[in-house]
């Protein structure tokens, strides 16, 4: 995985509590077995007028005027502003897949979907819960300042805005190691295999009927 | 110290806790779908891994599979759309070729997850749970610690059977009193979700009980289970009692024998301790439950069928205020003033909300004798597996739906999702079984009301949202 450091970039303010994974990514993009490629479906119907078809290019597209990350201003965004309850619905990793194939390294908002929240972890993205006062003055800030900047800091576990202001935020500890230095998860609990099969010999003991070989 | 169900079930699960609160856990089964798989599978081929023991996965096909039965006849082959087809055959590919269990799009007992692993008895009291799919929540109806997990979990759990974890916060809904007539799980849990809204659960395990989920059914027990998701919570759980050990009984998968008896023992325990201590505690008086609609493109935007639709301008709270006018906007509420003045296109009974045998049954019960609206483009009817389906056709339940004018369909997820040609047109409102009413989810444009199979059979029926006790007086 790609290890998450500090990140500068522009940010933009997606003005929508309670963004779903349907919407983040529709479902028809979920038909791929592979794991890149959905940016250009980022926010599918809240980006373009028509329908998208998976495999379509999508540079002739029409665009929605309204959506935030059409607009000039905000080209070129990695760091997403959001309201409460971002990436609730279904447990789809396409959803930060596409996030990231975008060019978002972090989501900063009020709160996150616990499975959202989690699968960001995984795949290099930062989520960031600030308190909702922060994240409304964010929102202001960057309304009214065009080509705001945030600086995310995993390290420090800070946002720095343009004039300087930090906000720090909270990040569970194995998470940040885990992407402070890119870590295969994967590889580290296959470290702790003797632990695992000392569960299962113990389990079978009080439990055998978990470990029948139940193939018909 | 007393405990709740989930401690419970946690502290059996526990490989190793870490000093920073994270905790490596173990998974007893893990159900595989087309969709969330391929790119676990690749990782495990990337990495040269092997499923650490393949006796804990079972996999079926079931978010693209078609449902015509013309397009079913050959199978995998049988699948229209190409990019359908690569994912389904990836899935058996990778099944053959790592030994995973899997029932194919051919074998009768292929049908939606969350239905197959219950119905197969390979979902037991006291396991852990996982797929690469947030309605796993379903399977807590057992006294199982099961929820939705990512891709890369799916691999994760694949390698090592386990899961990095944090304890997530205990919270208690409990529905006491007793249900009115045709008022079913469907309208508890939805009722539920409009008093906590969709981020109530964010962070807890919801561990639903009182007389009224006591009362219910396994079928309705995994309504209310697999929508805790919706309410923000990736586990519902519900307590063991003889309810849940008669389902169990002999389902293929369960265990047989002295086994069967020793499992049996131990499940007794699977219920959280008279003083155990929740974080939170939600109480909801049963009888005051009405047939629940939702009206806007959140599951908390719902209301029993006789109250008014809410309007944005009467709303407080502004973010509140502005979501209410995108969803009205959305779902074209302008002019509206109760559900019965929408005019439904389609009504979808299915998903592994409400698809099995006890849904279908509801249903029927509704349409017998009576007659699809002629306003509707389409209702259908698609049963959650294979064996649900011949058990409803053995019960006659396809012939009274054919002939109220419904479409009888084969097993999947459908319309639910509309990943494969079941779909709602631009601006159509369906009344639908299913658990999400976001934008889109069910076809672009596509306007997804939220009820119970009573409530959609009595929707097709009448056209449009009824109180489903008013239209059997009739
Ligand atoms: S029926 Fe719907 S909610 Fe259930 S697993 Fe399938 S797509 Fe997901």
């Amino acid at each position: 995985m790609r290890p998450f450091t500090t990140h500068t970039g522009i940010a933009a303010p997606l003005d929508l509590a309670n963004v779903d994974t349907d919407m983040i990514i529709p479902k028809q993009f979920l038909k791929s077995i592979k794991r890149t490629g959905f940016g250009k479906n980022l926010f599918d119907e809240l980006r373009y007028e028509d329908e998208g078809q998976p495999d379509q290019e999508c540079t002739g597209r029409p665009l929605r005027k309204d959506f935030v990350l059409n607009q000039d201003r905000y080209q070129g965004t990695s760091v997403l502003l959001a309201r409460s309850n971002f990436g609730c619905g279904s447990s789809r990793e396409h959803a930060p897949w596409a996030l990231d194939d975008f060019g978002i390294r972090s989501v900063i908002a009020p709160s996150f979907a616990d499975i959202f929240y989690n699968n960001c972890f995984k795949n290099g993205l930062l989520p960031i819960v600030l308190k909702e006062e922060e994240v409304d003055q964010l929102f202001e800030e960057v309304e009214a300042n065009e080509g705001y900047e945030l600086t995310v800091d995993l390290e420090n576990q800070t946002v720095k805005t343009p004039s300087g202001t930090e906000f720090s935020f909270q990040v569970d500890a194995f998470r940040k190691h885990c992407l402070l230095n890119g870590l295969d998860d994967i590889g580290l609990t296959l470290q702790q295999a003797d632990a695992i099969h000392a569960y299962e010999e113990k389990r079978i003991q009080t439990a055998p009927w978990l470990f029948e070989a139940r193939a018909l | 110290m007393a405990k709740t169900l989930y401690d419970k079930l946690w502290d059996s699960h526990l490989v190793q806790q870490r000093d920073d609160g994270s905790a490596l856990i173990y998974i007893d089964l893990q159900l595989l779908h087309e969709v969330t798989s391929p790119q676990a599978f690749e990782g495990l081929r990337l990495h040269g891994r092997k499923p650490w023991r393949l006796t804990s996965s079972l996999a079926t096909p079931d978010h693209n599979v078609p449902t015509t039965v013309e397009e079913r006849k050959s199978g995998v082959n049988g699948i229209a759309d190409p990019v359908s087809k690569i994912q389904v055959t990836t899935l058996d590919d990778n099944c053959d070729e790592f030994g995973i269990t899997e029932f194919k799009m051919t074998d009768i007992r292929q049908g939606i997850v969350h239905v197959v692993g219950p119905e197969q008895g390979a979902t037991i009291p006291g396991m852990t749970v996982v797929c690469g799919d947030s309605h796993t929540s379903t399977h807590g109806a057992f006294g199982a610690l099961a929820h939705g997990i990512g891709t890369s979990e799916v691999e994760h759990v694949l390698a090592t059977q386990c899961l990095v974890q944090k304890k997530m916060r205990n919270m208690l809904v409990r529905v006491d009193g007793e249900l009115s007539p045709y008022v079913t799980a469907k309208d508890v849990v939805l009722a539920i979700i409009g008093e906590i809204g969709t981020a109530g659960g964010t962070g807890y395990a919801i561990e639903f009980g009182g007389s009224a989920i006591a009362s219910l059914s396994m079928e309705g027990r995994m309504t209310v289970c697999n929508m805790a998701i919706e309410a923000g919570a990736r586990v519902g759980l519900i307590a063991v009692d003889q309810t849940t050990i008669d389902y169990v009984k002999d389902r293929p998968y369960a265990p047989k024998g002295a086994h069967w008896d020793m499992a049996v023992e131990a499940w007794k325990d699977l219920v959280s301790d008279k003083d155990a201590e929740f974080d939170e505690v939600v109480v909801l008086n049963g009888a005051d439950i009405k047939p629940q609609v939702t009206w806007g493109t959140s599951p908390e935007m719902v209301i029993a069928i006789d109250q008014d639709i809410p309007r944005p301008e009467d709303q407080a709270d502004a973010v509140t205020r502005d979501g209410y006018a995108r969803a009205w906007k959305y779902m074209g509420l302008e002019g509206k003033k109760t559900l019965a003045d929408i005019t439904l296109d389609r009504v979808f009974i299915g998903s592994c909300t409400n698809s099995r045998i006890e849904d279908l049954r509801a249903a029927a019960e509704v349409v017998k004798g009576r007659k699809v609206a002629d306003t509707l483009t389409q209702a259908i009817v698609v049963p959650g597996s294979g064996l649900v389906k011949e058990q409803a056709e053995k019960e006659g339940l396809d012939k009274i739906f054919t002939e109220a004018g419904l479409e009888w369909r084969e097993p999947g997820c459908s319309m639910c999702l509309a990943m494969n040609a079941d779909k709602l047109g631009h601006g159509e409102h369906c009344a639908s079984t299913s658990n999400r009413n976001f934008e889109g989810r069910q076809g672009f444009g596509g306007r997804t009301h939220l009820v119970s199979p009573a409530m959609a059979a009595a929707a097709a029926i009448a056209g449009h949202f009824v109180d489903v006790n008013e239209l059997v007086k009739h």
